[in-house]
């Protein structure tokens, strides 16, 4: 009998361990191109919530996961859909991490997730667009849409007592998007915007651009763009001119990189970018420190989330199938149910498969709502002294 | 007054600065142009991938002596790395005239065969350029950025408008001129340049009266190649540095030399500036400027910009279509292009 036993117990040993498959994410930004300086971190984080449900071997009775990096280039939708396709046919990943900028996900999105059944989870793809593509349930954003930035870049504006703003952005779905929103939020606020001009990035040279909107004049200038391109020549523009002292930095401008490249004149500009104060932010901070990178950087928390959800959600679906765990994944974010940090994967993942429910708050405190985006939380920051300072949350 | 004042001071920040600077550094590249088109028979396409590797050649150095702590402060160390830059441009130039065009030259191959040719270097420049630096921005200025800034030039005018003349547009115009002066110096009194002109004039006669052709060559390339990266690292200097942009050069740089004249070197500069004048007026917005010339009711409402910015390069394509249809021979005019 207990010969029996422990040849049963041997079996179901086998059978179980045989039974754990090695789960792929893909993890698809733009290694190369406008937010390469973000990129690096963002993917760090993903592959942080990775590495820890990997190594806890509780996901669906301890499967290994990896990652798999594609390249999306941020801006060539060519580029980012055949990285996109790479990874679904030839390295068959179960979802997707990614993309990072608002274009090159709604391509990849259309072309390569929707034909194929394959869940997207951005950290950063933040353009208004996005909520309302036909997506299959298939499309998440840990980030929020810009139409949420618009309503806090004018709070922000309204409270710092500015008037009239001139306004640019760089020509492409994000830029215009988030444009758009800002134009409408702080002109039903009272604001003024001045012009709204577009810039392209890439160029050598941006003073003609700020003579523009120099001659438009405003208080201050909100630059919409991206901190590696045009967004940078535009501010080195208005500042060598002296057309412009102070300029409010919405997300897709923040990084330590600008104020060291800008010097003195940046000191008094103001921005947001999303980010909370939750206890997550801290936590995350402390895991990434230990694995030895920065967690506080814009877009890693996001990151992180976008990982951990996708594989709370397979556990709760009990498969890693993206159509099956696609419909898991408000559940595993929103509440009712136990407050999940990040560094406690593990426990959620025990939670989902003894059936309990997981309200999954993360790094960024996640929330989501209307068609899966993040309900979003923001950090007003000022730079000082050289620095990216917070001053609040909101 | 002091609206006039207000006015001029602020064309010259956003117009008239910028455009001398820009236009210098046309006017240098097209000097290369004109010049190869004078003596060899045939328009470089590559004109714009030279500068750019004069450009990266010059960064290299430049960051070597930056290792070395060696600088030349208040001025920009690549100033010092230059001659360098120079150097290397020089030796490409002449391996590729030796490699490929000089087998062109020796068959009597069509210029337009030659254009092509040119245009194949180009893409190999091109790819060598990136391959060696990559294909993003540079920024490789140091020392002091400005002669005077805007705020300082209020400070001390009294004027509610400032004026920011930057160390790099200073320097690219006065190098400029240094380089005009020398360049036509060496053309009209020297022996070599004497025969430039000669072989550039008429090929037979000037073989006949003796005069080396392959010497003449020599020395177009080293002249060209030196233009280039000056041009390239002026441009770099004062905006930034960056392959794509170079190539990107290429359409204003014909258009300044087509302009003035293919051939004709005076040509050359005085088309640098027009395109740059040109570019820059046409995209400005007057609303500003009108404000202060006119009494407070009358200002305008709206931004008085003809064309947007994003316009800049058809500006420069559409004059280089109306030369070519109503003078070919460029405003000064001296051989059909």
């Amino acid at each position: 009998m207990k010969k029996l036993l422990v040849a049963m117990a041997l079996v179901l040993l086998a059978s179980a361990t045989a039974s754990a498959e090695t789960i792929k994410l893909g993890v698809l930004f733009g290694y190369t191109g406008p937010i390469e300086s973000l990129t690096p971190g963002m993917a760090k984080g993903a592959e942080l919530a990775i590495k820890e449900v990997s190594d806890s071997g509780a996901l669906l009775g301890g499967a290994k996961v990896v990652s798999v990096r594609g390249d999306s280039t941020c801006t060539d939708s060519a580029a980012a859909r055949a990285a996109a396709e790479r990874l679904v046919t030839s390295d068959k990943v179960n979802a997707i991490v990614g993309g990072d900028c608002s274009g090159v996900t709604i391509a990849v999105l259309k072309n390569v997730a929707l034909p194929n059944g394959v869940v997207m989870i951005s950290p950063s793809a933040t353009s208004p667009a996005l909520s309302t593509i036909k997506d299959n349930g298939l499309f998440f954003r840990t980030a929020p849409s810009d139409a949420r930035q618009g309503q806090v870049i004018s709070d922000v504006l309204k409270e710092r007592g500015v008037k009239s703003a001139a306004l640019t952005y760089t020509n492409n779905d994000y830029g215009k998007g988030l444009a758009d929103s800002i134009k409408t939020n702080f002109e039903k606020a009272g604001g003024k915007i001045t012009i709204s001009a577009a810039h392209e990035d890439g160029k050598a040279d941006y003073t003609a651009e700020v003579g523009a909107l120099s001659a438009a004049g405003g208080d201050v200038l909100i630059v919409a763009g991206y901190v590696d391109q045009g967004g940078k020549g535009v501010i080195r523009a208005a500042v060598d001119t002296g057309a412009f002292e102070t300029f409010l930095l919405p997300d897709g401008m923040i990084a330590e990189s600008l104020p060291k490249a800008i010097g003195k004149a940046l000191d008094g500009s103001y921005g947001t970018v999303p980010g909370t104060d939750s206890p997550g932010a801290a936590k995350l901070g402390a895991l990434a420190k230990k694995a030895g990178f920065k967690g506080g950087t814009p877009f890693v928390p996001e990151s992180y989330d976008a990982a951990a959800l996708i594989l709370l959600a397979m556990q709760a679906a009990g498969s890693s199938n993206s159509m099956k765990l696609k419909d898991k994944v408000m559940m595993v974010a929103n509440a009712p149910g136990e407050k999940i940090y990040p560094g406690e994967l593990a426990k959620a993942l025990k939670i989902l498969a003894k059936g309990g429910d997981v309200d999954y708050v993360g790094a960024s405190a996640v929330e989501l709502i209307g068609p899966g985006e993040s309900a979003g939380n923001y950090r007003e920051i000022l730079v000082k002294g050289g620095k990216i300072t917070t001053v609040r949350y909101r | 007054m002091d609206g006039i004042l207000n006015a001029l001071v602020l064309l010259s920040n956003f117009v008239i600065v910028p455009a001398m600077a820009y236009g210098s550094q046309l006017a240098l590249g097209a000097l290369a142009v004109t010049l190869i088109y004078a003596i060899l028979r045939f328009s470089d396409f590559a004109q714009g991938d030279t500068m750019a590797f004069g450009a990266m050649a010059t960064i290299l150095f430049t960051w070597v002596l930056q290792y070395w702590d060696v600088s030349i402060s208040p001025l920009p160390t690549a100033l010092l790395a230059l001659p360098f830059g120079v150097l290397c441009t020089v030796a490409l130039c002449l391996l590729i005239d030796r490699w490929v065009y000089r087998f062109y030259r020796r068959v009597k191959a069509k210029p337009e065969v030659l254009m092509i040719v040119s245009v194949g270097v180009m893409f190999v420049y091109n790819s060598v350029v990136r391959f060696i630096i990559g294909p993003g921005d540079r920024w490789f200025v140091d020392g002091q950025r400005f002669i005077i800034t805007a705020p300082a030039f209020k400070r001390l005018s009294g004027l509610d408008e400032g004026v920011a003349f930057k160390t790099t547009q200073g320097l690219t115009i006065l190098t400029a001129v240094i380089v005009v002066a020398a360049l036509f110096w060496f053309l009209n009194r020297t022996r070599t340049g004497k025969s430039m002109r000669a072989y550039s004039d008429n090929e037979d006669l000037a073989l006949l009266s003796g005069i080396d052709p392959e010497r003449v060559v020599r020395t177009t390339w080293i002249i060209a190649a030196a233009l280039a990266t000056i041009a390239g690292v002026l441009y770099g200097l004062d905006k930034s540095f960056k392959p794509f942009t170079y190539f990107n050069l290429l359409l204003p740089i014909f258009a300044s030399a087509i302009v003035g004249g293919l051939g004709n070197p005076l040509g050359a500069i005085a088309g640098g500036f027009t395109i740059a004048f040109s570019e820059i007026a046409l995209t400005y917005a007057y609303r500003k400027f009108l404000a202060y010339l006119t009494p407070g009711e009358w200002a305008p409402q709206g931004l008085v910009q003809l064309l947007s910015t994003d316009y800049k390069f058809a500006v420069s394509f559409v004059i280089l279509v109306l030369v070519l249809l109503l003078r070919p021979t460029g405003i000064f005019g001296r051989r059909s292009p």
